[in-house]
């Protein structure tokens, strides 16, 4: 842990919001805090007073690892002609609408 | 003469009013820019209340008065708010602690009224419980962090407890025109408060390593419309555009 006194700006948080029951939480931006609940009280003051949500999840940033441009290459590119892998040969019944 | 109902809602509105201005001062100031959109949402949820409180004093006037016209055109001495709400904002900790301890009887007082026998007042008090409990919740949190912070947070936040301890009592201080609608369930008795709101203070101060004066002489006065320098200095900048230009729109 980096010692908090030492730093200049408070940590990141990142807020992901979910706009209604049953909907996935999405992210929706970040914000400095200095812990758990204080970020959540912020992300609720950024992200969630104009009533666009129901839950907000905060995570550390630095908690996240993430994909770098150097990877697309390798993550990305290989799957654009693998068909196979799109459950696209499935006939779907009829009477079935959610899909 | 004003009637009971009348001043009673204009301790309820004014508190608000004046609180909501003073935080609304921190507008572009405060420390970070998500504690700025924290403050000026406590500010409008405040200025909020008022409008609700103060239009339905209007009403409960009869004289033709609206929110605006009892909101710009009233003279400090017509003010009934308490003290607490009038200082100078200070620096963030008398900001956060002063939210802090109005938020706490601001709670205690919308549970109370949101049963009141007057449907108007039930209604607000209800939308304003949600608001307020928010604000206790942020405040409180800060109060933590601040009294349990660094050797300055701490010596800053005790500061503004000991600035601001003297001020408390007005809040208990039942007004004897309030005893009426107090028997008929319209208003709620402020001093029966007290101790509740006591235990949770003094909780969150222990917890931020804070020490609450004792034994001190608490201020009054507001209630009556005797009130501090600060608040005419307040209001004049509140009131110029209003009085300027009497009815303006945009």
């Amino acid at each position: 842990m980096t010692n908090p006194s030492r730093e200049k700006s408070w940590p990141l948080w990142e807020v992901f919001s979910q706009g209604k029951d049953g909907a996935p939480h999405e992210h929706a931006g970040s914000v400095h805090a200095t812990d758990a609940e204080h970020a959540l009280q912020n992300a609720r003051d950024v992200y969630a007073r104009r009533n666009e949500g129901v839950s907000l999840w905060v995570v550390p940033s630095a908690a996240i690892t993430a994909s770098t441009p150097e990877d697309m290459g390798p993550f990305f590119d290989p799957a654009n002609d693998k068909a196979y892998r799109h459950p696209q040969f499935y006939k779907v019944p009829k009477g079935v609408k959610v899909f | 003469m004003n009637t009971p109902l009348f001043e009673a809602l204009l301790r309820l509105g004014d508190d608000r009013l004046v609180l909501g201005h003073r935080t609304s001062e921190w507008c572009g100031h405060a420390p970070i820019l998500e504690e700025d959109i924290a403050l000026a949402n406590i500010a409008l949820d405040h200025i909020g209340q008022a409008n609700l409180l103060l239009g339905y004093a209007g009403t409960v006037e009869g004289a033709g008065r609206d929110q605006d016209a009892l909101a710009y055109f009233r003279d400090a001495v017509e003010y009934r708010n308490a003290l607490l709400c009038e200082l100078p904002k200070g620096d963030f900790g008398v900001t956060i602690v002063r939210h802090f301890l109005h938020g706490v009887f601001s709670v205690l007082q919308w549970e109370a009224l949101s049963q009141s026998t007057d449907p108007t007042i039930a209604g607000i008090a209800a939308k304003a419980l949600k608001e307020s409990k928010y604000h206790v919740r942020h405040c409180g949190e800060w109060v933590i962090r601040l009294g349990d912070g660094t050797d300055e947070s701490h010596a800053r936040a005790q500061a503004a407890v000991d600035q601001l301890w003297p001020y408390t009592g007005e809040l208990f201080m039942q007004p004897a025109d309030e005893a009426s609608l107090v028997s008929a369930g319209v208003s709620a008795d402020v001093s029966a408060l007290e101790g509740a709101w006591r235990a949770q203070v003094s909780d969150v101060l222990r917890r931020a390593t804070l020490t609450a004066p004792e034994g001190v002489w608490m201020q009054r006065g507001g209630r009556e419309g005797r009130h501090t320098e600060h608040l005419g200095h307040m209001l004049a900048e509140m009131q110029i555009v209003a009085r300027s230009h009497p009815g303006a729109q945009w």
